[in-house]
């Protein structure tokens, strides 16, 4: 009897803990890929320097040498200095911090906000659904990039303009992603028992439907979070970001690639550098998750 | 159109803006009467949508000339710009994103998507600076300036602009030859494909005959909806490269509150957006035969 018992046992449990194994599978898939670990080691170590960059680098990234501005890289200054004296290595490694915390800050701001829309709008549908939907298209009718510098010029440059700027602005696209997952789900037996139940629309949306569409919602995050650090990088560059002095690696590219035709390269090419190693880091963290979870 | 006027309700006051901190307020208070912006917002929006409809688009706040001729040569220069990004990328893109699917799972695939990953999350500006650095500094190639010297040539003009076209060139690269590679896979995968191969046709005959026209429209509307995010690389392209288009238009106007001259730039990228979804729109109903039936 035993043996027929047995292959009954694992599918009531598959039920019980579907979230839980679904991470798990998740979780030995990404173990294994490559992509996953050399993206993860590089967004690793731009963290290190977000949180500690200021203490870490060899000089503090404010400290003036004016005996030596324009040095090139050299034992003394790894990657040279900049106009002022400033030491180029300490900047980079402090410059960290400005971009991952704002691009973490707008797309923590953009999932939470998108997730609530794509909630209401997908389980509550009819003219929610509709008035929310045509807003959210004259929200996306503009690039991305035009409508934070209409926001951020109208509201002043500042890192959390650009973070609120950012956030409000993927919340729709967030939104649509949740929306889909919401329509496909609110369909199930789950959901219509728990409306027989006479529950509540929030616990409905919150308690119910939302663990479920969590694996779509870990996805867009990643995604977008890529996104973020390219469009905080772009507006830091133009000067809508974060203010000087403070180390930004937006920044420091737009303030010095005026001298780089006198041959002082090393002045924009590690930060370039840098944004470019933390952006395909991020990609490919995003894109080896987003495998893992087909 | 309303969006504009969230444009005229900016905090901001542009005889403050134009005039300086140190100026009088008396001095502002006249300033901005002459510009009219102190008149009532329902007075100012009605005026500006008539002047709209017979063609004017009123007068800058920063250089008190008429917006519409500096619109008209900064939208000329960026186009050229976007022309030559355009030229560059689409068929490079689309025969990558063929070649991809071809050797889908092998290294010329692998290469190739390897490629595109980066090149859709490097920010334009970063791409630029590369460039600037391999190809105008070190290499010495190619000119630093976008701007050619006047009177130049249309070659002289193509060859000043190549090295700002490559970073707009790089993020739709991305883009066109992922949506390419997508749409050759599936077509390679689809039935009438294998029927045609089972006929006994050569290969290069079914990739140009049954393989490339079915696989390329979704790619067609991706060219034509990346229209409208490229303006957003032209505001980065433009201002590292110190190029008059209506990406360092828009820039100048927003940082310096010249709102008549902002409005009309934003409605002109509006507009050109809208034109290239419905081209787009268009491209495809003629080119797939089973919406052109529907429409019957």
């Amino acid at each position: 009897m035993s043996a027929t018992a047995a292959p009954i046992e694992p599918s009531g449990a598959v039920d019980a803990g579907s979230a839980s194994t679904l991470r798990r599978e998740v979780w030995r898939e990404l173990r294994h890929s490559r992509s996953f670990l050399i993206g993860m080691t590089i967004v690793l170590v731009w963290t290190v320097c977000a949180v500690a960059g200021y203490h870490i680098g060899p000089y503090t990234p404010f400290e003036q040498n004016l005996n030596a501005v324009n040095t090139a890289p050299s034992g003394s200054h790894w990657f040279g200095t900049d106009q002022v004296g400033r030491d180029v290595f300490s900047r980079v490694i402090a410059g960290a911090r400005s971009v991952m915390l704002v691009a973490f800050a707008a797309t923590l701001l953009g999932t939470i906000l998108g997730t609530v829309l794509g909630l209401i709008t997908g389980y509550l549908r009819g003219w929610v659904d509709e008035s929310l939907s045509r807003l959210i298209d004259a929200l996306l009718a503009l690039p991305v990039v035009v409508t934070a510098v209409l926001v951020v010029a109208a509201l002043g440059p500042s890192s959390i303009t650009v973070a609120l700027c950012i956030g409000v602005i993927f919340a729709p696209l967030i939104a649509r992603t949740v929306r889909t997952a919401v329509i496909q789900e609110r369909e199930l037996d789950y959901i219509t028992a728990a409306r027989l139940r006479d529950e509540r629309g929030s616990y409905i949306m919150f308690s119910e439907l939302l663990p479920n569409v969590m694996p779509p919602i870990m996805v867009e995050f990643t995604v977008r979070l890529g996104y973020a650090i390219f469009t905080v990088a772009s507006l830091s560059f133009l000067g809508l970001g974060i203010q000087l002095p403070t180390p930004d690696w937006g920044l420091d590219i737009s303030q010095n690639i005026s001298v780089v035709s006198a041959g002082y390269w090393w002045e924009v090419l590690f930060a370039a550098a840098a944004i470019a190693s933390l952006v395909i880091g991020i990609n490919l963290v995003a894109d080896a998750i987003e495998k893992a979870m087909e | 159109m309303i969006v504009f006027l969230a444009g005229q309700k900016l905090p901001g006051d542009p005889g403050r803006a134009i005039l300086g901190p140190l100026a009088q307020e008396s001095g502002v208070r006249q300033l901005d009467h002459k510009l009219g912006v102190d008149r009532p917002l329902l007075t100012q929006y009605d005026a500006w949508v008539t002047n709209l409809l017979h063609g004017d688009l009123g007068t800058s706040y920063e250089y008190n000339r008429p917006i519409a001729p500096m619109i008209r040569t900064a939208l000329a220069n960026s186009l050229k710009l976007a022309l030559v990004a355009f030229l560059m990328c689409v068929p490079l893109s689309i025969l990558a994103g063929v070649v991809a699917a071809l050797s889908y799972g092998n290294w010329p695939d692998r290469t190739i998507s390897v490629i595109g990953l980066s090149a859709l999350g490097l920010p334009e500006f970063v791409s630029g600076v590369f460039l600037i650095l391999i190809f105008g500094i070190w290499l010495n190639v190619l000119p630093l300036d976008a701007t050619p010297p006047p009177g130049a040539g249309p070659g002289t003009q193509v060859y000043h602009l190549i090295m700002p076209a490559i970073p707009i060139t790089l993020v739709l690269f991305g883009y066109i030859m992922r949506m390419a590679r997508a749409g050759t896979i599936a077509v390679l995968d689809a039935d009438y494909t294998r029927t045609a191969v089972l006929k006994g046709l050569p290969r290069r005959t079914v990739i140009l005959r049954h393989v490339l026209p079915n696989a390329l429209l979704p790619t067609i509307t991706v060219v034509a909806t990346q229209v409208g995010y490229m303006v957003g690389g032209l505001v980065l392209v433009e201002y590292l490269f110190h190029y008059q288009g209506i990406g360092a238009l828009t820039y100048n106007a927003a940082t310096n509150k010249d709102f008549p001259m902002l409005e009309a730039a934003v409605l002109v990228i509006g507009i050109i957006y809208l034109v290239c979804t419905l081209v787009a729109d268009i491209a495809y109903t003629l080119l797939n035969p089973r919406l052109r039936l529907a429409a019957d």
